[in-house]
């Protein structure tokens, strides 16, 4: 039996979700680079925000996978902690953020840097499922968590 | 710089970076490190040696990684298999220097690490690592 998104347990996601999210993230950033627009960038930056603070399940292109992707596929679903990819959200969030101000600000710069380090992000999690927001959150909760 | 241009420089760099990844991933590595004691990893250490593997509760990939060790070293009775939650044991993992999950530390029968592997060994890896042992 497949399982579907709506029975999975609380804390848990479609595994399979995050990487098409960072598809779409990845096309969504590269018109915000080729464009140079404060609107696109804004409008990614709204997004991750939703995901990061409200939940992955909330985020449009959350919502995208489950309405179209995840009744086309097949197989049982793999479970996923949602914690890392949120917090993969976040540092996304971060980088929008900035970029938005690098373009409000014309610091042209600014605004390719922050927007080119969340593009290979995406990039590294839609073509190889490299998650590195994820690979953050053991280092961080090394600095931050006492033992 | 230019927008088209910085972007095709910046997938061909996020390329390199991913087969990069991709290539040491899972990768066994020889390594002279620290002793870790038995309280340390509460439990006796395996006859021959012993393979320790860090996981987090949120790691997928750690869940494979322990069905595929574990099976492995279920058919060597002087190995032990033990795995390790990172996230409630930070002291032993800033000890060891464990950035991500799954690491599978190998150690001898005395405790001092004498390979190492970052990310999601594959079986041939796994069995090629414990033969040297």
């Amino acid at each position: 039996m497949t399982q579907t998104q709506n029975n999975l347990p609380p804390q848990t996601i479609d595994a399979r979700g995050p990487r098409f999210t960072a598809g779409i993230t990845l096309v969504v950033l590269s018109i915000a680079l080729l464009t140079h627009s404060t609107l696109v960038i804004g409008f990614q930056l709204i997004v991750f925000a939703i995901a990061a603070f409200i939940g992955l399940k909330k985020s449009p292109y959350g919502i995208i996978y489950r309405k179209l992707v995840q009744p086309r596929l097949s197989g049982p679903v793999p479970l996923e902690d949602q914690r890392p990819p949120r917090f993969a959200q976040l540092v996304g969030f971060i980088f929008a953020l900035v970029a938005l101000i690098g373009g409000i600000t014309d610091a042209k710069y600014l605004f390719q840097i922050a927007t080119g380090f969340a593009l290979v992000a995406a990039f590294l999690n839609a073509v190889f499922g490299f998650c590195l927001g994820c690979k953050m959150y053991l280092i961080l909760v090394r600095i931050f968590k006492r033992a | 710089m230019n927008s088209p241009l910085l972007l095709l420089i910046l997938l061909a760099l996020a390329t390199g970076i991913g087969y990069r990844m991709k290539a040491t991933q899972g990768r066994i590595k020889r390594k002279a490190g620290l002793q870790i004691s038995a309280a340390e990893i509460r439990t006796s250490f395996g006859a021959r040696a012993t393979v320790i593997q860090f996981s987090t509760t949120f790691c997928s990939s750690c869940r494979a990684a322990k069905v595929l060790i574990s099976d492995v070293v279920s058919k060597q009775s002087d190995i032990k298999y033990v795995e390790i939650d990172a996230e409630s044991n930070l002291e032993l993992v800033r000890k060891l220097d464990i950035r991500s999950t799954p690491t599978t530390i190998f150690v001898d029968k005395k405790g001092f690490e004498i390979a190492r592997a970052i990310g999601a060994p594959k079986r041939d890896q796994i069995t090629a690592a414990i033969n040297r042992l």
